[in-house]
């Protein structure tokens, strides 16, 4: 029997889904968490989050392979259409066949999955580079607007990088923003948010940076065609050397510096 | 002058350098510190400039004032140029401000030679123990040894920076003699082979002293000029590969000639940069650290420069259609490396997948072969891509074809040239 699962859209929520499938000896035909209800044809089961369900399912799928884990955690952040029924047939595959077939990356089973991933892995790498911060007087904010996503990967690399900083940084896309204050790092959904316009010291900062992306290029080697692969445009928004005059115009003293934070996490530390 | 325009100044005479690597970094955060290095193998870009090139590092001269009179430097003594110079606080307060706002990965430091090669190192090192000791910066640092200075301010600046580098610029004495008088073959060698040697010692003594000083950990580079002298591919390439040999470099790297001054010795100033030259260079440096290549077998004294129209890889494949097909359900990894269109990632995963079940074909596109050109040079489970058909005119034109879309426009433009006459 084909059933349509209804879950929270959290990768406990998913792992919960697959315990139940089980459970009721079921085959998904779709995942959906809430907000898009198009399937009404099949029969529905809704499907709450049980955290211990979702750990024996976790656990079962480390056993027989710790990469497969990963891959699956990391499958649940990609963009990928239908990323679930793609986990799910991973899942069952590995239960069903061992994890021999993890080895060859052309299976049909595996092949979309792992390109999915790749997508993510590569977003993040780029994003690694070209996410641009501003000094938002002592707290550092940026905003990215990727298509995976790309904030527990990324967090881990910025937490490090600038551990005793106090920083935060919004994903358009998800509607998600990751605060950062020495020692630890959280994740949070932030509906809505807009950048601070900048002071100073920062409009004189992004000016300079302007000021190097524009010198450093050979003139006789211009290659624009070479630029945008390398770097495609869809980065371009939120970076700091491809902005508008007025990116570069410091804001009369007395406007905010720091965007509404939520409560409690900014800036003590305590909080979490 | 305000930094603004000293760094518009220094980072024009900055750019010719085209190294601009973070790669090899071991630095891991620290607390009370700032900064770690890129985990990555490949590094981080953190944008790309108008000309396609990566941008990783704050690439600037600590000054563009120098006694030398290179003939094809733009900053050379007799150039009518405006010259500036960083003061060490302003330019470690430039990387932490770039650093913080992710703008980089790091500084990337060189220099004119002001009053002599000991003074300017010293004013370098001032600059980086600022960085490193008061600003408390951890990230990535490549430095230029500048030749001609004293050991031990060489010494100094390997414990502070991540990579060391040494341009030799001219590939050949000659080139040097005639176009950089003041400096000598000896000159750049003696601080390569001390960098060389430091290293080795510093990597034995942290395998017995877990806090030793690591001494320019992600070791050191250069850069060969293309195109200002006579100097062949193949000499270029053999100069290469002694230096990775002889002096374990790290990256070679090749920097087309761009005309910045009329002189009778040089290439006039219409004259393009050769990049096609230099990407052809480039690719045959991959062969040469990655693919298990040697430079006698990509060219040799009858054919001293590369092919144009098809990559160094598919023009020791055509010279060599005796050792192809290769079945890849059996061929070694070694072997594997030498099919034009599998590189070392797709290898890999032919030999992982392999041990699964035989492999087909179709399976080979998804393992990331680019079929394009390998479907010419193997077999999977004894069968070729269905449907091909070929001969060796037609071989030839097909691998031109595959690549064409992937090389610098304006040298696309030049390759059509050939396409009515030559392989026609």
């Amino acid at each position: 029997m084909e059933v349509i699962y209804y879950y929270d859209g959290s990768f406990d929520g998913f792992l919960s889904c697959v315990f139940d499938s089980y459970a009721h000896k079921e085959i998904p035909a779709g995942f959906s968490s809430g907000e898009d209800d198009v399937y009404t044809l099949f029969d529905s089961r809704r499907v709450s989050t049980d955290p211990g369900h979702a750990a024996r399912v976790l656990r079962k799928i480390a056993a027989l392979s710790p990469e497969a884990a990963v891959l699956l955690q990391r499958g649940f952040l990609t963009c990928l259409p239908e990323k679930e029924l793609h986990l799910f047939r991973l899942i069952a595959k590995l239960l069903r066949e061992g994890p021999g077939f993890l080895r060859n990356r052309s299976d049909g089973t595996l092949f979309p999955v792992i390109r999915a991933v790749q997508h993510l892995n590569g977003e993040v790498h780029l994003l690694k580079g070209f996410v641009r911060f501003s000094d938002l007087g002592g707290v550092l904010g940026g905003e990215i607007e990727p298509k995976n996503r790309v904030l527990p990967a990324l967090g881990g690399h910025f937490a490090a990088r600038f551990h005793n900083e106090r920083f935060f940084l919004y994903d358009r896309t998800h509607r998600e923003a990751l605060f950062h204050v020495p020692g630890q790092s959280v994740i949070r959904p932030l509906a809505d948010f807009q950048m601070a316009p900048p002071d100073e010291a920062e409009a004189r900062c992004r000016l300079l940076w302007k000021r190097f992306y524009d010198t450093i290029a050979i003139r006789e080697r211009e290659n624009p065609r070479l630029r945008m692969s390398n770097m495609p445009k869809r980065y371009w928004g939120t970076m700091t050397e491809f902005q508008g005059e007025e990116y570069f115009k410091p804001a009369p003293a007395e406007s905010p510096l720091l965007p509404p934070l939520p409560s409690g996490l900014l800036p003590d530390s305590q909080g979490e | 002058m305000d930094v603004l325009e000293k760094l518009t100044i220094l980072t024009d005479a900055a750019k010719y350098d085209a190294a601009c690597t973070s790669s090899g970094g071991t630095r891991t955060a620290k607390k009370g510190y700032i900064g770690n290095t890129s985990t990555a193998s490949a590094g981080c870009c953190h944008t790309f400039s108008a000309d396609g090139r990566c941008v990783t590092l704050l690439k600037v001269l600590m000054t563009n004032r120098c006694v030398y009179d290179c003939k094809y430097c733009v900053n050379r003594r007799s150039n009518d140029t405006r010259r500036a110079a960083f003061t060490p606080e302003e330019l470690a307060d430039l990387t932490i401000q770039f650093y913080r706002r992710n703008y980089i990965e790091g500084l990337f430091l060189s220099s004119g030679v002001f009053r002599s090669p000991d003074y300017t190192t010293e004013l370098m090192i001032r600059c980086l123990s600022l960085l490193r000791e008061r600003y408390r910066f951890n990230g990535y640092i490549h430095a230029k040894a500048i030749p001609g200075t004293a050991p031990e301010l060489v010494e100094r600046l390997g414990f502070l920076a991540d990579r060391l580098s040494v341009n030799i610029e001219l590939p050949s004495e000659a080139g040097l003699k005639s176009l950089a008088p003041d400096k000598t073959k000896g000159a750049i060698l003696t601080p390569m082979r001390q960098i060389q040697v430091r290293n080795r010692q510093s990597r034995e003594e942290l395998v017995k002293y877990r806090h030793a000083p690591r001494f320019a950990p992600a070791g050191q580079s250069t850069q060969l000029i293309v195109g200002a002298t006579q100097d062949t591919d193949f000499h270029i390439l053999r100069l290469t590969q002694g230096l990775y040999d002889r002096y374990s470099l790290k990256r070679v790297f090749y920097s087309a000639y761009v005309p910045v001054v009329e002189h009778a010795l040089l290439p006039a100033r219409n004259v393009k940069p050769p990049l096609l030259r230099e990407h052809r260079l480039y690719q045959a440096d991959w062969l040469l650290r990655f693919y298990g290549f040697r430079a006698e077998e990509l060219l040799d004294e009858g054919n001293q420069d590369f092919d144009t129209r098809v990559d160094p890889k598919c023009s020791w494949a055509l010279a060599h259609l005796d050792f192809f097909p290769v079945e890849v359900n059996t061929a070694a990894y070694e072997i594997l490396l030498r099919i034009p269109g599998v590189g070392v990632t797709s290898a890999r995963r032919i030999v992982s997948a392999r041990r699964v079940g035989p492999l087909h074909i179709d399976n080979l596109k998804k393992l990331g072969v680019v079929m394009k050109r390998a479907q010419y040079f193997l077999t999977a489970s004894g069968k070729m891509a269905e449907g091909l058909r070929f001969t060796q005119d037609s071989l030839l034109r097909g691998l031109i074809a595959a690549e064409r879309p992937l090389l610098p426009q304006q040298e696309a433009e030049q390759l059509s040239l050939f396409d009515a006459g030559e392989t026609a």
